[in-house]
């Protein structure tokens, strides 16, 4: 090897070193951009994975650290729109066909008039039960209304003052109306689950349309075809509203934000379709069918009566020779 | 007229709760209700960030939107407010409310929910009058003496920006501009219906 080789390696050498040397840090001097946050979560694939943005946060109420839950936004087109067309179309629907029943039929009559003897149809803890039921349901269903219409029907022609004071009042009856209301659910499931499994007698009535749509009279036992509906109505809606109530009444006890939406769906959609359905059975119960509110009045019922809508029961009743029925005096 | 709008730089909350904490001593809030909270997403794991929330004050608010007795209103500088007096302490708004805003004294206590609370955007209550049943109710109304919310003045990071939308847009736009990334304005997609690129 020549000196000149020797040279010509070192200053090449040299030539490399220099040129690393000053070539990288040109390379890191040049603009980059070092994102710190490039790994962490974004809110589009949060709001896309759960719909909704839960972190942790070091509130005592841990329901604060859910910062972002656009479904309530569904929940609002629910209770601004469905909820009143469900309401509104089966409330005043089923108002509607029962002003066109009464106009056509009229009141259902004794056919064989009145026999002046009586037979006792509900006791006084039966009835007792049925009328405080009642009574709160009335005040529950228009306290509830009033949530969902108010203030498109009673807001406008009042102050806001006042509608607040009524709807203040209106919370507060319905809050607290809905443990007598419970217990009396609970009670009439009890009372009358043995008069009210569906049976083959029920087959025939509802086949015969129940004697509402004729003049025909299917015999039926102590509670037909349609009370039977009625009851079962009232314990699986009652039931249905008194859980997603007592939830909507103390959130967040095991229920999160969208629990609680989906708790006052089923609140307001089954409550709707409850007082349609209660709005049937208070038209039959009084101007639709003469004798019948005797049986939750006074208790007792015209053996007539009973032997047109009650054939079965009141064979049984007289069958038991209890002497339950007793002879009224002629008037 | 102003758009009134909060904006959380969700790359530059460090979760000191300062926000959190002027809000609370500022309008004495009381305790157990928070009007802004600060959330971390993915705590101690890699990729957690913070964010600091409070009511958004929301174009075509829902809260206002479902209560049953229209207590809502919306101020000519787009903050949602509420009237106490009218509030029946329902729930609804919570309900509705995209960013879990609406907090109210005694959650639980069957038929005695309170009052609904929420952020006011600093902006007191129905009246603008800086009286002690206002403060008592709603807060101070520091909008009313043309200052801005006190949780985006004293944010130690400038995380959190609180003014007119535009212009809170901008700087946010610049500083994206500037040091090149960000994970866009959080919420402003739900709550207004449109969104800062990041």
């Amino acid at each position: 090897m020549t000196l000149h080789t020797h040279i010509r390696t070192a200053l090449g050498a040299f030539a490399i070193l220099l040129a690393v040397a000053f070539v990288s840090p040109a390379a890191a001097q040049a603009p980059t951009t070092v994102n710190p946050t490039a790994s962490s979560v974004k809110e589009e694939q949060l709001l896309q994975e759960l719909n909704k943005i839960t972190g942790r946060c070091t509130l005592p109420n841990q329901t604060a650290c859910t910062i972002e839950q656009p479904a309530g936004r569904d929940w609002r087109e629910f209770h601004q729109v469905t909820l009143r067309w469900i309401a509104a179309i089966s409330i005043i629907g089923v108002l509607a066909l029962l002003v066109i029943f009464y106009l056509t039929r009229g009141m259902v009559r004794l056919e064989s008039g009145r026999s002046g003897r009586t037979i006792v149809r509900f006791n006084a803890l039966e009835r007792m039960v049925h009328w405080m039921t009642a009574t709160c349901f009335i005040i529950l269903a228009f306290s509830g209304l009033n949530i969902t219409f108010g203030k498109i029907l009673l807001l406008p022609i009042m102050s806001p003052e006042a509608f607040t004071a009524i709807s203040q009042w209106g919370k507060y009856f319905h809050n607290y109306l809905s443990f007598p209301f419970t217990i009396g659910t609970i009670m009439i499931f009890l009372m009358w689950i043995g008069g009210n499994i569906p049976n083959k007698v029920d087959v025939e009535w509802v086949k015969r349309g129940g004697g509402i749509v004729g003049h025909d009279h299917p015999p039926a036992e102590r509670f037909n075809g349609g009370q039977k509906m009625i009851y079962w109505i009232v314990v699986i809606g009652g039931a249905a509203v008194a859980i997603s109530g007592y939830i909507l009444m103390f959130p967040f006890y095991g229920t999160t934000v969208s629990g609680v939406q989906l708790a006052q769906i089923v609140h307001g959609i089954v409550a709707a379709l409850f007082i349609a359905a209660m709005l049937g059975h208070i038209y039959i119960g009084t101007i639709g069918m003469e004798g019948a509110f005797e049986a939750m009045g006074s208790g007792e019922v015209d053996v007539n009566w009973a032997k047109e809508h009650h054939k079965l029961w009141l064979e049984e009743e007289m069958g038991k020779g209890n002497s339950r029925a007793k002879a009224q005096p002629a008037e | 007229m102003a758009r009134m709008k909060f904006l959380c730089d969700a790359d530059r909350c460090i979760e000191c709760n300062a926000c959190v904490t002027a809000c609370k001593n500022e309008h004495e809030v009381p305790w157990g209700i928070n009007r802004r909270r600060v959330v971390t997403i993915n705590d101690g794991q890699p990729g957690e960030r913070s964010v600091s929330m409070a009511c958004m004050h929301c174009t075509d608010a829902p809260c206002a939107a479902v209560c049953p007795v229209n207590c809502f209103f919306t101020t000519a500088d787009g903050v949602v407010l509420h009237s106490k007096d009218l509030c029946i302490g329902c729930g609804y708004c919570f309900y509705a409310c995209p960013f879990g805003a609406p907090q109210y004294p005694r959650v639980g206590n069957f038929g005695s929910r309170g009052k609904m609370d929420k952020c006011t955007f600093c902006a007191g209550g129905p009246d603008p009058e800086n009286t002690q049943a206002n403060y008592a109710q709603y807060g101070t109304n520091r909008l009313g003496e043309g200052k801005l919310p006190l949780c985006a003045e004293m944010c130690s990071t400038k995380s959190l920006l609180a003014g007119d939308g535009d212009i809170i847009a901008k700087i946010y736009k610049e500083r994206v501009a500037k040091r090149g990334y960000g994970s866009g304005a959080w919420g402003w997609k739900t709550a207004y219906r449109e969104t800062i690129a990041g």
